[in-house]
């Protein structure tokens, strides 16, 4: 017998095979899959009646009792945020000292390294690219990023570890399932909050391919790590300001809060419009274990906080930072007529500014953070001074005097920077992971414009409706 | 039915064992269970360092193999992911499911939290139906003494039809029984009849109908009975893999992958 007739002997026998399995399946009563699960269900609990006793015990109440609370259908939501908020306030609280310091110690060294250049006889330019330039650049990203994260990240990775983070997806489940995306994307969307381009990387955990489009995209909706300094900065300065310093910090974290909340519900309002739209389909249902809750392994917190996430944060960042600070210094150093090519660019860009209440500074300080979110409030400072370099302000009253005497900020400033900092276009790290992830250049593209649409849209009508108001 | 993994020779379902390289190993093993069991942790412990740690052919699930010896045998430990079920379309479940029914591992240790038995029963249920070569491997059994959860163990064994050994991987408490225990399944010394799930009437005769033409079409497949079940539910996913094209393309990919790195493979001899 040759191989050619076996072959399709075997094969003739497999196609009658299949057949008679799709006869048989017609036959069958239509829900006989839900009963074989039911069965396998029901078998299970028998056994494990049958061969387990258990002695009430503290421990395990306690577990369940927890999880009544945590998981609540009224409470659980609450806590939630109560929780975030409380993480942000340890955070804005614990980070102002370490972060003081840190810039302290940094621009030291740029006086003495600048000096140092002097002396040896460079050429300013050498002096002032490299120091005020490159260095400051770094040194803002540095000073300003590392303590919130060395603070927040491992906040974080305590929640992640005692096994909180699933009880989130569960609380959220049901609205993202309302919106018609994956209750994964409450996971995926919490990852977001320590970094975009993280949060993109982890919805390879949701399985369809609709779904996780839809996390990917609406993953910029939370503001990542980069984006606190300036939400901490306008929380601090025109909402704390407010109060009497005692409750200063609390009112800080509040605004911080808020603004997380307005990106929690963009992320769903927008979910919700791509669902309905261009990525059309049902939400699929997934298992979810509520994991039984250890204690956290202190050794293991800290490596996953600091090696995995604040240094490779930190690494990226400083990465982006440099070439930013490089281009920030020749915009203020190069001059046409008798204005720096950064002066043209801000007049240029006024109007667009003025339109969505912030204005041409904000505006230019975006488009150079495009690479890094962190080093928006530098550059802001730095156009409004026009010292033709980033400044380290001594305190934030100086600050506040420069923002709202000098640049007229008002409210309004205030609010539209807020919204447009939560909204906007994901820095380019996230794009390339965007690109990376589903290998293709048309929903890289989407993923940058869609919030960006998003944010002048919004900055715009707010801006538009609150000068109507006042007016009238 | 058991059938030994040698007996196949002939069938291109089990040449190449989904490129598990077995040649230096005397024994295949596959650990499965539920994720958050302490799978990892036993893998660890059986393995020590010897591990190798990349992807499965295709996915992007991460694979992790190692090999270690017990009583002069080598045995070859390959970690499937850790799943709650086989019977939807996840990569995981998929990746888990395909390897318990084609590369014919010699026995599968399902790892069990001893303090969620219900949950985990579960899966086992299910893997018992594709594979009846298995221990039950209950760990964490600290975790359920310091719950007040008291598991009988035998009456458990006598329930599934397969041994059963509580363990505690974190410790290494019971781990050279448990080996012990593998050896004794591999050479036939402990005899097995694993619980089967009891389908309704219905069911069960569209099963039996079913078994004689599997049999001829698949005449040395050793789950006749499983794969029934997947084919009658038209599971899109089993039935492809059981159409000559598709299997033959999958099988083949690893079959040539082998022979580039230059090893002896027989492949023509359907």
């Amino acid at each position: 017998m040759n191989r050619g007739e076996v072959l399709t002997e075997i094969e003739r026998k497999q196609q009658i095979l299949l057949q008679k399995a799709d006869a048989l399946r017609r036959s069958l009563h239509i829900d006989f899959r839900d009963r074989l699960v039911e069965t396998i269900y029901s078998e299970a609990h028998r056994i494990a009646e049958a061969v387990t006793r258990v002695k009430p015990n503290p421990a395990t109440d306690l577990d369940q009792r927890i999880d009544r609370i945590v998981t609540h259908p009224i409470l659980g939501l609450p806590l939630m945020l109560l929780g975030l908020a409380l993480a942000f306030w340890i955070t804005i609280v614990g980070a102002n000292y370490p972060s003081e310091m840190i810039a302290r110690l940094l621009f030291a060294v740029e006086n003495y390294g600048s000096k140092f250049f002097d002396w040896m006889g460079m050429p300013w330019w050498v002096t002032g690219f490299l120091w005020n330039g490159v260095y400051r650049g770094l040194a803002w990203v540095v000073s300003v990023m590392l303590p919130p994260m060395a603070i927040f990240f491992p906040l974080f990775t305590i929640l992640e570890d005692l096994g909180y983070l699933p009880r989130v997806a569960f609380n959220l489940d049901w609205l993202f399932k309302k919106v018609g995306a994956h209750g994964k994307q409450a996971l995926t969307m919490t990852m977001g909050f320590g970094c975009n381009a993280a949060g993109v990387i982890a919805t390879r955990i949701i399985e369809s391919p609709r779904e996780r489009l839809i996390a990917i995209l609406t993953n910029n909706f939370v503001p990542c790590n980069g984006r606190y300094p300036t939400l901490i900065m306008l929380g601090t300065i025109f909402v704390a300001g407010a109060f009497p310093p005692a409750f200063a910090s609390f009112a800080a974290a509040g605004a911080v809060m808020g603004s997380v909340l307005i990106g929690i519900l963009f992320t769903f309002l927008s979910s919700y419009l791509l669902s309905r739209t261009v990525l059309k389909g049902q939400a699929s249902a997934f298992t979810l274990e509520l994991p039984p809750y250890r204690t956290p392994n202190i050794k293991r917190i800290l490596y996953t906080s600091f090696i995995d996430r604040t240094i490779f944060v930190l690494w990226r960042a400083m990465v982006m930072a440099a070439p930013s600070g490089a281009v920030i210094w020749i915009l203020a150093n190069i001059h046409i007529g008798n204005e720096s090519l950064s002066n043209i660019i801000t007049r240029w860009l006024n109007p667009l500014g003025y339109a969505i209440g912030l204005d041409g500074v904000i505006l230019l300080a975006y488009i150079l953070a495009i690479p890094a979110n962190e080093i928006v409030v530098p550059t802001i400072v730095m156009g409004y001074l026009k010292a033709g370099m980033m400044m380290e302000l001594e305190s934030l009253s100086e600050l506040r005097h420069l923002l709202v005497e000098q640049a007229g900020w008002t409210l309004l400033t205030a609010i539209c920077l807020m919204l447009f900092s939560v909204l906007h276009n994901p820095c380019s790290t996230t794009v390339l992971t965007i690109y990376k992830e589903t290998g293709s250049k048309k929903w890289a593209i989407i993923g940058a414009l869609f919030p960006l649409g998003f944010a002048f849209l919004t900055t715009f009508l707010v801006a538009s409706i609150w000068r109507l108001l006042l007016r009238g | 039915m058991p059938v030994s993994p040698h007996s196949c020779k002939t069938c291109p379902m089990y040449v190449n064992r989904l490129g598990v390289d077995v040649s230096r190993w005397d024994y295949l093993i596959a650990l499965a269970g539920n994720p958050n069991t302490g799978k990892s942790t036993l893998f660890n412990a059986l393995t020590g360092l010897k591990q190798h740690i990349g992807n499965w052919p295709g996915k992007t699930v991460s694979r992790a193999e190692g090999g270690f010896q017990f009583n002069g045998k080598k045995y070859k430990l390959v970690d499937l992911p850790g799943t709650y079920s086989l019977l939807s379309a996840s990569e995981e479940e998929e990746i888990a499911r395909d390897f318990l029914l084609f590369a014919n591992p010699d026995v599968v240790m399902i790892v069990m939290d001893a303090t969620a038995i219900e949950r985990n029963l579960n899966l086992t249920l299910q893997i018992l139906e594709i594979t009846p070569r298995s221990v039950l491997v209950l760990n964490l059994m600290d975790e359920a003494r310091k719950k007040g959860i008291y598991v009988d163990h035998r009456h458990l064994e006598t329930e599934l039809g397969i041994p059963v050994v509580p363990i505690v991987a974190r410790t290494g408490e019971g781990l050279s029984f448990l080996m012990q225990t593998v050896s004794e399944v591999i050479e036939g010394r402990i005899s097995l009849k694993p619980r089967h799930i009891p389908l309704d009437s219905d069911l069960e005769s569209a099963v039996q109908q079913l078994l004689p033409l599997l049999q001829e079409a698949f005449p040395d497949f050793p789950n006749p009975r499983w794969i029934a079940l997947r084919l009658l539910d038209g599971d899109a996913s089993v039935s492809a893999v059981l159409t000559r094209n598709q299997e033959g393309n999958a099988f083949r990919k690893v079959a040539e992958k082998e022979n580039e790195q230059g090893r002896s493979f027989d492949r023509n001899r359907a």
